[in-house]
């Protein structure tokens, strides 16, 4: 059976803004740039969306040193001048030493493929603009062999960014844009679910109440993500704690197992000194 | 209709382009949000339209006038009222002999024409700016997931409104006309990476390679060439004392975040105007005093100068001799600048004091004019113009 529409799988809770945001660029045939805070699923996004329309997912996952038309083919021209020195038959036909790229992988598929662009801002400044042409028309041209490369299905694709660098307005005007926002208290307590399906309400209840604390907690330099809290429940649950074990005493303002949560020894020392300070007032 | 939208998202200063809007009617078209409900399409327009979060809270603000504006042409869309909406509701709706009437002879279709008549005048007493159903405290509309604007979201079992997605305001403080923080600022620096091939040959000189390949007769000689590295080096002048000792603390932990993007950097101190000193510890300013001359000598032209002063003060601490509030200066504060400007290739100042207050200062103006009009807003935008100005 096929799917028509995005609506979010057992493993993966989006919002409502998030669903129409996928479905939208999937009926318009846009590419979907994602942004948001590191760990809230900008990635899994895409993984998701194959899923769900039991597709190939290809990923390309971008370097500071990617060029733009790494996606589409290469020309190893040292390959080749190595077999004309060795005297190779090889070396007559050029299409012995044009590589495909991802985007050409994804092109020559028979089932609409999605297409995840990992974060496109690790690149340079020029990636996105290489571009522009390639992802508008889906199709591209083969300098070395005259052929003209276009996608038989028009994949789905997904770009995510996590902001380090601005993109070129001339590249945004043709993506959709989602900016996917921290969950609140109720879709956190979803996602764990989803995560952990056996987890102990009141044990959900203490780390979250914790992991919220450490998020709120004003001048951290790395505040603790989705991900993040997936994983310490995770050790949590392994460890076997109990609700007990979340109870402060003067020795020990931290949460249990606090090092998959902040990251950095000046947060820790920070969140100590403000948890401290807000015991002595209570 | 849509493009009132559209111009007021212009000109609250999101980068919006035709292209953008025609998806977006595109997308209408298609039947991408329901029409009835108002949320989605706020949605879909800020997916079509907006392309960066900073711009999330201008977008809500002009949203929310163009619905006002609107409001009328979304009631319209909502002509069509529920059937099941109607019979829950109605009860509550008519007074007790309305009631009686329906008991007595009138039949269900009649009483749904009754119902839409009284709802029209309702409308046009909304429109005539008389907002009954909002005052009216036990309005019809409160129980039935209609907002208490009077504005129509109902039938739907969400009980979250539209405007309130809006009125939240929740990206405010991603708006970069508004926030500083130091990731930001980070980012608008990396603008100012500049590369340059030097120290140890480390990469495939392709050009250099075929060349050799050629001059040897079509043997191969692979020849290297350094890696790019980042050469910018960035001096900071930064004023310190009175009104400017929060912002000083402030740039400097911008600065020193952004460290790693340059080759080098340093900052200097001074207060109000740049005499012939500045100083690097505020603590022990009366000992440890390093001249502009020297300064000149140390660094190199093409170094980028960056100043950070509010440039409030008055006008004769920088065109008069002797005009410094801390001892005895020589020559004004202007020729210290002047000399500064003539020789660094390239001066910027960032004043944290907001811009349309600079036009009242005479002192503001006269810097201004001496850092050759280079004089930008601190804040993410402003650091972005600046930056494209020093990396010219």
């Amino acid at each position: 059976m096929k799917k028509k529409s995005f609506s979010g799988t057992n493993n993966y809770i989006a919002s409502e803004q998030l669903i129409e945001a996928v479905n939208s660029s999937i009926i318009l045939e846009k590419p979907l740039l994602v942004k948001g805070e590191p760990g809230t699923g900008k990635t899994r996004l895409a993984e998701e969306i194959a899923a769900t329309f039991n597709t190939d997912l290809i990923s390309w996952h971008i370097k500071s040193t990617t060029k733009a038309q790494q996606g589409l083919y290469e020309y190893d021209a040292v390959s080749r001048l190595r077999d004309s020195q060795l005297g190779n038959k090889k070396v007559h036909d050029i299409k012995n030493y044009i590589k495909e790229g991802v985007l050409w992988k994804s092109f020559i598929l028979e089932k609409k493929p999605v297409l995840l662009i990992d974060e496109i801002d690790k690149a340079d400044i020029e990636f996105p603009n290489d571009l522009l042409q390639e992802l508008d028309r889906m199709e591209f041209f083969v300098y070395e062999t005259g052929e003209i490369v276009s996608a038989k299905q028009r994949p789905i694709v997904v770009i995510t960014s996590n902001n380090e660098k601005d993109l070129p307005d001339a590249f945004l005007r043709r993506c959709f844009f989602h900016y996917i926002s921290f969950p609140d208290e109720k879709t956190l307590t979803d996602i764990v679910k989803v995560h952990h399906p056996n987890i102990k309400t009141n044990l959900l209840n203490y780390a979250l109440s914790s992991f919220l604390e450490i998020r709120e907690t004003p001048g951290l330099k790395k505040k603790p993500s989705t991900s993040e809290l997936i994983d310490w429940l995770k050790l949590l649950l392994a460890d076997d704690l109990k609700p007990e074990d979340f109870v402060k005493n003067k020795n020990n303002l931290l949460p249990p197992l606090y090092g998959a949560l902040l990251k950095n020894e000046a947060d820790v020392e920070l969140f100590q000194k403000i948890a401290f300070m807000s015991r002595r007032e209570s | 209709m849509f493009l009132k939208l559209f111009y007021a998202l212009k000109s609250s200063g999101v980068p919006v382009t035709i292209r953008e809007y025609l998806d977006m009617l595109k997308g209408l078209e298609k039947g991408i949000c329901n029409k009835s409900k108002i949320d989605d399409f706020y949605n879909f327009a800020r997916l079509c339209l907006v392309k960066d979060e900073k711009y999330f809270d201008r977008f809500d603000l002009a949203f929310k006038n163009f619905y006002e504006f609107n409001k009328d042409f979304f009631l319209e869309l909502k002509k069509q009222i529920p059937k099941d909406w109607i019979g829950d509701q109605l009860k509550k709706f008519f007074s007790e002999e309305m009631k009686k009437k329906v008991k007595n002879d009138k039949d269900w279709e009649e009483v749904l024409k009754e119902f839409e008549k009284i709802l029209k005048e309702q409308e046009k007493k909304h429109q005539g700016g008389n907002k009954w159903i909002g005052t009216g405290g036990t309005s019809m509309y409160g129980n039935s997931g209609y907002n208490p604007k009077g504005i129509r979201v109902g039938g739907t079992s969400k009980n979250r409104s539209a405007v309130k997605v809006w009125d939240k305001r929740e990206f405010k403080n991603l708006d970069d006309q508004i926030s500083l923080n130091i990731r930001n600022i980070q980012v608008a620096l990396r603008r100012l990476r500049k590369f340059a091939r030097q120290s140890s040959e480390l990469e495939f000189d392709l050009k250099s390679t075929i060349f050799s390949t050629s001059k040897n007769g079509g043997v191969l000689d692979i020849k290297f060439c350094p890696e790019r590295t980042n050469k910018v080096r960035v001096l900071l002048f930064i004023d310190i004392g009175g009104s400017m000792d929060e912002h000083a603390q402030v740039s400097e932990e911008i600065f020193s975040a952004a460290h790693s993007e340059f080759k080098s950097l340093d900052f200097f101190y001074f207060h109000n105007c740049i005499y012939e000193n500045v100083w690097k510890d505020n603590r022990r300013r009366s000992t440890n005093l390093t001249s502009i001359e020297e300064i000149l000598r140390i660094y190199k032209k093409d170094t980028k100068i960056i100043i950070i002063g509010d440039a409030l003060m008055s006008p004769y601490e920088i065109v008069h001799p002797g005009g410094s509030i801390e001892h005895w200066n020589e020559l004004p504060g202007s020729y210290w600048i002047k000399k500064i400007t003539n020789y660094f290739e390239k001066v910027i100042w960032l004043n944290p004091e907001k811009k349309n207050n600079w036009d009242f200062s005479q002192s503001t103006k006269i810097l201004k004019e001496l850092s050759n009009n280079m004089m930008f807003e601190l804040n993410i935008s402003g650091i972005e113009s600046g930056m494209k100005e020093l990396a010219k």
